[in-house]
């Protein structure tokens, strides 16, 4: 996935912005500290908006803001590994604006794929932090192919639940139909029931979910 | 009418003003920081502060097709309290954000010696993170004040354009443009300016470095009175040009000079993309939060 951030970066970035990446990440590969310098104006200075058209199906890049992937770029150029790496991510995490916190809940699951490295399974405390948000772009954030790997069943299915509160799309959350349980099944059914009963639709996307799990 | 409301503490208003300032015209805003009216014990309860004006806040106000910008600092009144002084150390963190358009609140209260540090360290901040500055006037012995406030700003040497000088009224405006800097002016339901005031005052000094603001916060105040002044000057003769100048390209030209103002959309910054579609894109109810 670093790979094709990369690649797609380089490809479509103005020549300027990429040249001021690439001084970025040799930076932080030599001096670590110095992505806390670079990180918050990654938006402003390298792009933001989407990297990928939304008609560009099946472009491995798909759904990644050009802000969260030379973010992402940045935290794969840094030395560290293990905690080491997990403490720096939680340090940009919690003194972040918005697009901070994103870019790193979004660089999770690229980093935690790396094939040089152990598992990344300390940052879920960063994952449980924005699931409390009620900032649905971090909730959004929250449920992709790292949380569906890492997070436990509990605080996964009640993830999910809060997506099918929010009206975030049920599309959205990465690994639903492997993890899909009969507990979490028992919790959409008693949330289309109360839904039902208060007279409100029950959201379509759910339906169809539903409808394709019967309840055992 | 596009409006542009440059002075305004959402944190402490509802969804429902919210609602009513969409209807109304306005589609910026900067939320400066301020005291809360229940004094602050601690730094950290600024960290929440300030994070939910670079997070949460901003989030809200997309939900209602409004760009939510702000300006960071220790305000006059807080900088008295010793155990609040931690925040200018703070303050480099945040100003370096996308969101953070100003430096500001800033200026004086009852113009203390320790009102007088916070206010030159703070000027000194703007000039090194290359920010415009917010200046608050004190609304006891405001003339005194803001002559006072006008030197400490010249001799910061930040460039008098880059600092707005607000909460004006009819004996402190002219020293204030003399000086060069830009002239706030808060209309309010009874207090510090009132539409018709304004207007009186837009004619004497034209519309050149003015930017007219509701302050609303957690006090009386009314969030909508930036429209007020704007019918109001229609009402008395100027023209939609005239007000578009006042209520939206000033306030664009003073916080553009952070080059950090984001005014792509109605709603910028806002719209996970999935399967293309956004999950934010066009009107939200009003109520809907993640209790559901």
């Amino acid at each position: 996935m670093i790979d094709a951030l990369h690649d797609t970066l380089a490809a479509r970035l103005p020549a300027p912005q990429w040249e001021r990446l690439g001084q970025w990440r040799r930076r932080v590969s030599e001096s670590p500290h110095d992505v806390r310098e670079f990180f918050p104006r990654a938006g402003r200075e390298i792009g933001r908006g989407d990297l990928v058209g939304p008609a560009e199906t099946g472009h491995p890049c798909r759904g990644w803001r050009t802000d969260d992937a030379a973010r992402t770029l940045l935290l794969a150029a840094l030395p560290q590994r293990g905690d080491d790496l997990v403490a720096e991510l939680r340090w940009l995490y919690e003194t972040g604006d918005a697009a901070e916190r994103h870019a790193v809940l979004r660089s999770l699951d690229p980093l935690d794929l790396r094939a040089d490295t152990d598992t990344l399974d300390g940052a879920l405390p960063l994952v449980h932090d924005a699931l409390r948000a009620n900032d649905l772009r971090m909730v959004t954030a929250a449920v992709g192919d790292y949380t569906a790997r890492h997070l436990p069943a509990p605080a996964w299915r009640h993830a999910v639940l809060k997506c099918v509160f929010t009206g975030i799309p049920l599309s959205a959350v990465s690994g639903l139909d492997e993890r899909a349980d009969p507990e979490l099944l028992r919790m959409l059914n008693d949330f289309a029931a109360e839904r039902t009963a208060a007279g409100r639709a029950v959201p379509p996307d759910v339906a169809t979910f539903l409808r394709a799990h019967p309840a055992p | 009418m596009r409006l542009f409301d440059p002075h305004i503490h959402m944190t402490s208003r509802t969804t429902d003003d919210y609602a009513a300032m969409r209807a109304a015209g306005v589609r910026a805003l900067v939320e400066p920081s301020f005291w809360l009216g229940q004094p602050r014990t601690s730094v950290g309860s600024f960290v929440d502060y300030f994070d939910a004006l670079i997070g949460w806040e901003p989030f809200r106000a997309a939900q209602f097709g409004i760009s939510h910008h702000c300006a960071v600092a220790l305000n006059p009144k807080e900088a008295n309290d010793p155990r609040c002084r931690e925040v200018l150390d703070l303050l480099p963190r945040y100003l370096v954000k996308d969101r953070v358009v100003a430096v500001g609140e800033i200026g004086y209260d009852s113009m203390t010696p320790e009102e007088d540090t916070a206010f030159a360290a703070q000027l000194a901040l703007a000039v090194r993170h290359d920010l415009p500055v917010l200046v608050h006037t004190p609304h006891r012995d405001k003339a005194s004040g803001t002559r006072r406030t006008l030197d400490v700003v010249r001799e910061s040497g930040i460039a008098p354009e880059r600092v707005v000088v607000d909460h004006l009224n009819e004996l402190t405006v002219a020293a204030v443009l003399d000086a060069g800097c830009w002239a706030g002016f808060s209309v309010y339901p009874q207090t510090k300016m009132d539409e018709h005031r304004m207007v009186t005052l837009l004619r004497e000094y034209g519309l050149e470095r003015i930017l007219v603001n509701s302050a609303a916060d957690w006090g009386r105040s009314d969030p909508l009175k930036t429209r007020a002044t704007a019918d109001t000057m229609l009402a008395s003769g100027f023209t939609t040009a005239d007000v578009e100048r006042v209520m939206w390209h000033n306030p664009v030209a003073f916080y553009g000079q952070s080059g950090r103002l984001d005014l792509t959309g109605p709603a910028p910054d806002i719209g996970e993309s999935h399967e293309g579609n956004s999950i934010e894109r066009g009107p939200r109810p009003a109520a809907r939060t993640a209790a559901g």
